[in-house]
């Protein structure tokens, strides 16, 4: 067996009392394809942190072909061989796709960009990636997402790296682009690269990656080759859980129907949707990227426009909604975007909590904020979020309690339909099954509950019934009993059911 | 990071003004004792021109502490002050009776202030670009009134002697227009820090998408914070027109806006929003108006003391700056 192409040996990091990394050792040999997988929080984000040079390690060492490899930053992690690829690329999108593969290395004269030398060099580099023609003089923006990502690899491959790490490489792909991504990152370990691949999505691992290592908690768990593990046995060293204990299931009964979609139609989706929700019932809602999922939550809480069609609550229809008007219909929705919309990361936990409701407080206007404290702070002890201080600023908590943080602001409103969009991203596994059992007994409790989720194995443990959706349209909808993974997916891609 | 540790930071950071403020009190008070032992920079008569130099910036800065802490930015606040002086001093000109004279200059600045926000909202436009666009506006907008002329009137003592020093002996130390700001700074306070409209206004400034997922009527709360604004400069117009010893001039207030931006940022304000201090923007305020004093009684020239100032505003923003980055 060759010699390895990168080594990681004992890699630790702590941030203040937060041991990100411990103990982290792991090779790639020319030729190999890892994958590098974990729940969210498992440490990943450090780690890549670290290969590019954006973190220090604690302690712990790297070799890049046998020679130390310490970068202080991602240009000489680049210039020692690693180029690292994001999930959010690091394209320019005004300048075109030959400067953007020559950035930060332009080939010039005295200060003086050369164009040829530029052009030819992305033109190889691309040559070397794809047959499909690219003209390399025109601006980033005008192509496609799938692209740009070969451009970002054509960039690392005009530097002369010999070890290519992805973040999330096919997240914002779809199939057929992202099958498309794994041929070409095969097709550069057979010329011998090494590739690391960071990625959520298991399922296409088995096929294409030689070696895993799984990360839970900062730690190394478990390590081996692809062809020796199943998809669950990934899972089960994520998780660090038998799955039923991680999907805690309270008993519920579903009762009569509160909220009813008819024909909604919105601007691109949703399309056409009918759908009922029931008190007591969980409705999951599955689909693709780009199938409708959010749209729909987000045209019945009114925060997109709707063009036609009617929302009724209780049988009595709602005029032209807008978020204010949810509210006072007892209509909450969490965001999937926590950061961008769905928390003032800057405000306190006080502040974010109690914005959609602040009446209990209010006379004239005039806030009493020590019994609002007291309302916060009892809450946040009952939920078990850390620092249960109700000034916290929302942005120094973990994505965990932050999001306890935004579900506990659906409670305070008192919601009776729950919006949850892709409610547990982003958080760690113990608040997950947290979540779980909070949203199992709000349905105990009588509420309506809507989850629209693009984790296929959370629809189908929590949801009485799920709705697929595809291109707008609710294309079917069955008890999750009736459902499995690959009949979900197939018909999620109009594969047919 | 611990909440406690976390406080206390940020109860530094809200001290930095005062320190600043205090340091350069004290350089003044040092040169005069070293280099001009024959004055004092603490005499009364300097004390007062300086609480009277900061009225204007200051009652400024308490209105565009209210629009920063909701993200947004007013660039036309030194046209609105003299649109709003002019005004006044029409009014008076004309034989208006002194009251119905100040409720008009009131209702002009809400007005501006209003229209100012109607047009960020309706537009969809970043108010930076708005209020450049009625900066001009408003400034040409007075011009006309004022034919291009200052405007002379005479006005009764209770509205045109708000920066009057106070008689000799009596208890007010300071104009009683530094009293009303102070009463002001007081009430804008308790507004934004204890009432639903001011929780709104940082939700707001802190994250609009959310503001607006949480009920908030945002276009609204907008139109209000910068007619706020404006009903402070009609305020700042007032002082401006006794400043000018019962003048209202069209070029008045040139370049304030930029003073009293200044006076927002270095009282710790944020220019990306959902933050922004009373206390500390009239803190900025003073402190501004008191470097321009010191240097002046160290005989400093003034293109020196404007690098000085501008130097103090990034220090301040960087100070800030560093202190996010480590809260992140």
């Amino acid at each position: 067996m060759s010699a390895p192409l990168f080594r990681m040996t004992r890699v630790s990091k702590s941030f203040g009392a937060t041991r990100a990394l411990v103990d982290i050792s792991f090779e790639v040999r020319p030729g190999e394809v890892r994958a590098l997988v974990g729940e969210n929080g498992a440490g990943k984000s450090t780690l890549l942190g670290i290969l590019a040079g954006v973190h220090a390690a604690d302690s712990g060492s790297m070799e890049v072909d046998g020679a130390p490899f310490r970068p202080r930053g991602p240009a000489q992690a680049r210039r020692a061989g690693v180029a690292m690829i994001h999930q959010e690329l690091a394209i320019a999108p005004d300048l075109t796709i030959a400067e953007n593969i020559s950035l930060g290395t332009e080939p010039a004269h005295g200060g003086i960009v050369d164009r040829n030398v530029t052009r030819q060099r992305a033109q190889s580099a691309l040559a070397r990636l794809t047959s499909t023609a690219i003209d390399v003089d025109r601006p980033a923006r005008e192509f496609s997402l799938s692209t740009l990502q070969l451009v970002e690899i054509a960039r690392a491959l005009s530097s002369e790296a010999r070890v290519i790490v992805l973040d999330e490489p096919t997240s914002s792909l779809g199939k057929a682009d992202a099958a498309r991504l794994y041929v070409v990152l095969r097709e550069l370990a057979s010329r011998g690269l090494g590739i690391v691949v960071v990625t959520h999505f298991l399922e296409e691992l088995a096929q294409f990656a030689d070696t895993y290592t799984v990360l839970r908690d900062g730690k190394r768990v478990a390590e081996g080759s692809m062809a020796d593990v199943t998809v669950d046995g990934l899972v089960a060293a994520m998780v660090g859980r038998p799955l039923d204990a991680m999907f805690p299931h309270v008993p519920h009964t579903v009762g009569e129907v509160l909220l009813r979609a008819e024909h909604l139609c919105g601007v691109r989706a949703p399309d056409d949707v009918t759908l009922e929700i029931r008190r007591g019932e969980i409705l999951g809602i599955a689909g693709l990227v780009g199938a409708g999922r959010s749209e729909f939550l987000r045209c019945l809480y009114g925060l997109d426009p709707v063009r036609s069609g009617s929302v009724k609550l209780s049988g009595s229809l709602l005029p032209r909604s807008n978020p204010r008007a949810s509210i006072r219909n007892a209509i909450g929705f969490l965001s999937e975007d926590r950061k961008g919309e769905g928390l003032a990361t800057r405000q306190s936990i006080e502040d974010n909590m109690t914005l959609s409701r602040l009446e209990p407080y209010s006379r004239w206007g005039w806030l009493s904020l020590g019994r609002r404290r007291a309302a916060v702070s009892e809450r946040l002890q009952r939920m078990r979020c850390k620092p249960d201080d109700p000034r916290a600023v929302v942005a120094t908590l973990s994505g965990g309690n932050q999001q306890k943080v935004a579900f506990a602001r659906l409670l305070h409103q008192d919601a009776d339909v729950l919006l949850l969009d892709e409610p547990t991203r982003g958080i760690d596994v113990a608040t997950k099954s947290e979540m779980y059992q909070a949203i199992g007994e709000l349905a105990a409790r009588g509420k309506a509950i809507v989850l629209a989720s693009s984790h296929f194995p959370e629809l189908l443990h929590v949801c009485d019934f799920i709705a697929v959706f595809q291109r707008g349209r609710l294309c079917a909808m069955r008890p999750a009993s009736e459902w499995t993974e690959a009949t979900l997916l197939r018909t999620a891609s109009g594969v047919g059911s | 990071m611990s909440a406690r540790r976390g406080r206390s930071r940020a109860l530094l950071a809200a001290l930095a003004p005062f320190l600043g403020l205090l340091s350069i009190l004290a350089l003044s008070g040092l040169y005069g004792h070293f280099f001009k032992p024959e004055a004092t920079f603490f005499s009364g008569y300097r004390l007062a021109l300086i609480a009277k130099q900061t009225s204007i910036i200051g009652i400024g800065a308490l209105g565009m502490t209210a629009v920063v802490a909701a993200g947004g930015i007013d660039l036309s606040v030194g046209a609105l002050l003299a649109l709003t002086s002019v005004t006044l001093a029409q009014a008076l000109a004309a034989g208006w009776p002194p009251l119905l004279a100040l409720c008009a200059t009131i209702a002009v600045g809400v007005t501006a202030g209003a229209l100012n926000g109607l047009l960020v909202t309706s537009l969809r436009l970043v108010p930076f670009i708005v209020t450049l666009g009625t900066m001009l506006a408003y400034r040409g907008l007075a011009e006309t009134i004022a034919d291009e002329r200052k405007i002379a009137a005479s006005a009764p003592e209770w509205l045109a002697g708000l920066l009057d020093p106070p008689a000799a002996g009596s208890l007010q130390f300071v104009p009683s227009g530094v009293w009303i700001i102070v009463l002001l700074a007081v009430l804008l306070a308790l507004l934004l820090q204890r009432t639903v409209f001011g929780r709104h206004v940082f939700a707001i400034g802190s994250n609009e998408p959310t503001a607006r997922l949480c009920g908030v009527a945002v276009e609204l709360r907008k139109i209000e914070v910068y007619a706020l604004c404006g009903f402070f400069m009609a305020l700042a117009g007032v002082l401006e027109f006794d400043n000018l010893n019962g003048q209202g001039s069209p070029t008045s207030g040139i370049g304030a806006e930029l003073n009293i931006i200044a006076a927002v940022v270095i009282g710790g304000g944020s220019l990306s929003g959902g933050r922004g201090s009373v206390l500390g923007s009239l803190v900025g305020a003073l402190m501004i108006t008191t470097l321009g004093a010191g240097c002046a009684f160290a005989e400093i020239s003034e293109p020196v003391q404007k690098i000085v100032t501008g130097a103090i505003i990034v220090a301040a923003v960087a100070l800030d700056r560093t202190r996010q980055d480590r809260e992140r």
